[in-house]
């Protein structure tokens, strides 16, 4: 165990150091830091004197290392577009993103579960059908239409919810960096057309998981003697059966919550969600370079921290993802 | 001796799709895409194109069947003039020419580093593995928009919407080949011992031989269904790509950014702009998908459960 951890450490170090060295690269290869910082209007010389105080003309390791040691420290450069530390940048815009994630883990949660569980049990059941052979359509909706889809239906013909921006949010730990809409009823209602965009497409899948996680689990010889038993019905579907579908449908969650993150981008865009997906494209169509450089190294490394842990939990819990690593 | 047509006819395959309404409809209306963007310069009445085909006074107009469409567009125009239906005929054939491209290089670099990877074993094996893992462990959606933005910022948007049908198939093709690499290694595994290889390697053949020319084709039965099941991604990813700004710029637009450009239109009533090339994509996606259920419940490989 202690060497699957040191290893999977040491494969976490070397992610970074790549994605580390990509953002370097765009920094000082691609951005301008002396127009970050002073704007066009200074002559060639003053740029020089600039570029030589900030030591921008120093060998590439020395440069690097300089980057490295400042953004161990939280320093990810200055964003000119927010004229703002890029982190602070990033943290504020971050609360928009999590809600957004939060709001459609929620749904997903509380629509697959009941449905999935349903259709394992009653397979010929007209919902049931009715539910599959829509999945398959609902895994072919590109998030960004259903969400035009549900603007255009509940916005603009029906007009009962906002279609952009997050409303009326509460500053919930009174220091400005975390707004939050889940506490006004104005902020709510803005929640509810991107969380259902967002989740409409992990739906089908966690629906079709269940599902037949559940109807495996219905056939194994427990089961069948828990029957035996004469167990009621209902006991034995909620406390014997679901209880052991749910470790591959977690397993499975925490991977697409990844994916999801990168649909949130999609969804911010479409109903101009101030999140860091939106700040993002900002920053891209405005070429604010030290942004953007902050935003990848920050979700790369929230990825990287994310799967080394669950990789090491993971571990714990099942003793063949060990062995299986050494090869 | 039997022709192939005739061997193809009494074969399960064939069986099997005939007994299947779904796969058949599906394929039917596939085929019924591809010709649509295979002809698109002859089929449409204009070239979107061309900016000389546009005339600016005819933007905006609905479909055909409402008050105020004309029988010369039947699904209106767009914002910019354009003929709807022509414009999605030549948006079909971009994002299908770069779904296309982008799975064939993913295939490419997937088979070959899986194929290398399950044949020789050792350290081989575990590098190009452990690279695959972890590019695996960001979304492929994520490395996408990062590869996208990154060349976007370093190319400039100009030079950018220049190339970007080739850019985007790169794109789309480096952000998602590891479940290419996993799979063939998978069935590579499997074949290696087998004694055809071994009477192959006693001959003396070279390895590189060996590996394309013996291995390679008994393992690509399940790289046919993954390939299907990309298809329908990579088209996804580009529609998304070119919706959030990083693909086909709006002059010869594919789906995603025909959808991109009607999207603030529909506040305005006219919803025709961005619904029409949303349909298109989803039903185009839609019976791919399906092609690929069937395919892979008909071959049954054991796929990588990703």
């Amino acid at each position: 165990m202690f060497a699957f951890i040191i290893r999977r450490t040491l494969q976490a170090l070397v992610v970074m150091l790549i994605i580390s060295l990509v953002g370097f690269a765009i920094k000082n290869k691609i951005g301008d830091p002396v127009r970050d910082l002073v704007g066009e209007r200074v002559t060639p010389e003053e740029r020089e004197q600039i570029a030589n105080d900030m030591g921008l003309n120093d060998p590439f390791l020395i440069q690097y290392a300089r980057f490295v040691k400042q953004a161990v420290k939280g320093d990810l450069g200055r964003s000119f577009l927010y004229n703002k530390p890029a982190l602070e940048v990033i943290v504020k815009h971050a609360p928009a993103t999590i809600e957004l994630l939060i709001g459609s883990a929620l749904i997903i949660i509380l629509v697959s579960l009941p449905l999935g569980v349903y259709s394992a049990l009653k397979p010929r059941s007209l919902l049931s059908r009715f539910t599959m052979s829509f999945s398959t359509l609902g895994v072919s909706m590109p998030v960004f239409f259903t969400a035009i889809l549900l603007i255009y239906l509940f916005a603009v013909n029906l007009q009962v919810l906002p279609s952009y921006g997050r409303g009326e949010t509460v500053d919930l730990f009174g220091n400005g960096y975390w707004n939050t809409g889940f506490l006004t009823v104005d902020g709510l209602k803005h929640l509810i057309l991107p969380c259902i965009s967002l989740s409409s497409i992990m739906l089908p899948l966690f629906i079709r998981l269940i599902r037949s996680e559940m109807m495996e689990v219905l056939e194994t010889e427990y089961i069948k003697y828990a029957w035996a038993k004469g167990l009621s019905p209902r006991r034995i579907w909620l406390i014997h059966a679901f209880k052991n579908t749910l470790l591959p449908v977690v397993t499975v969650f925490g991977v697409q919550m990844g994916l999801t993150f990168a649909f949130t981008i999609l969804t911010e865009l479409v109903f101009q969600w101030q999140g860091m997906g939106f700040m993002f494209l900002e920053a891209v169509q405005r070429a604010d370079t030290s942004l953007l450089v902050a935003y990848l190294v920050v979700v790369g490394s929230v990825f990287v921290l994310v799967n080394t842990i669950v990789d090491i939990l993971y571990g714990f819990i099942n003793p063949t993802v060990r062995i299986a690593g050494t090869r | 001796m039997k022709t192939k047509l005739q061997k193809f006819k009494e074969s399960y395959f064939f069986y099997s799709f005939k007994r299947d309404r779904v796969a058949m409809a599906s394929f039917i209306v596939l085929v019924i895409f591809l010709l649509m963007a295979i002809t698109a310069p002859w089929i449409s009445s204009m070239n979107p194109y061309d900016a000389e085909n546009i005339d600016i006074m005819n933007s905006e107009i609905p479909p055909m069947w409402m008050a105020d469409g004309s029988p010369e567009f039947i699904l209106g125009t767009d914002n910019m003039g354009r003929d709807m239906l022509s414009t999605m005929f030549y948006g079909l054939r971009t994002s299908i020419i770069i779904g296309l491209g982008a799975v064939a290089l993913q295939a490419f670099i997937g088979i070959v580093l899986g194929l290398s990877a399950g044949y020789m074993g050792g350290k081989t094996d575990a590098i190009l593995m452990r690279i695959a893992d972890i590019q695996f462990s960001f979304p492929y959606l994520i490395m996408a928009i990062f590869i996208a933005a990154i060349f976007q910022v370093a190319f400039g948007v100009g030079s950018y919407e220049r190339l970007a049908v080739p850019l985007l198939t790169i794109i789309i093709g480096l952000s998602n080949w590891p479940i290419f690499a996993r799979t063939i290694r998978a069935s590579v595994m499997g074949e290696k011992n087998k004694e055809y290889v071994e009477a192959a390697r006693v001959i003396g053949f070279p390895r590189f031989t060996i590996m394309f020319r013996h291995v390679l084709p008994n393992s690509l039965t399940s790289v046919m269904v993954i390939f299907t099941i990309q298809v329908a991604s990579a088209v996804q990813s580009e529609a998304a790509l070119s919706f959030l700004g990083f693909g086909m710029p709006v002059t010869r637009p594919s789906l995603g950014s025909l959808i991109r450009a009607g999207q603030e239109y529909i506040f305005s009533g006219s919803w025709w702009i961005t619904i029409f090339p949303g349909l298109w994509l989803v039903i185009f996606v839609l019976v791919i998908n399906l092609l690929g259920d069937w395919l892979r419940d008909v071959l049954n490989p054991k796929l990588y459960k990703g």
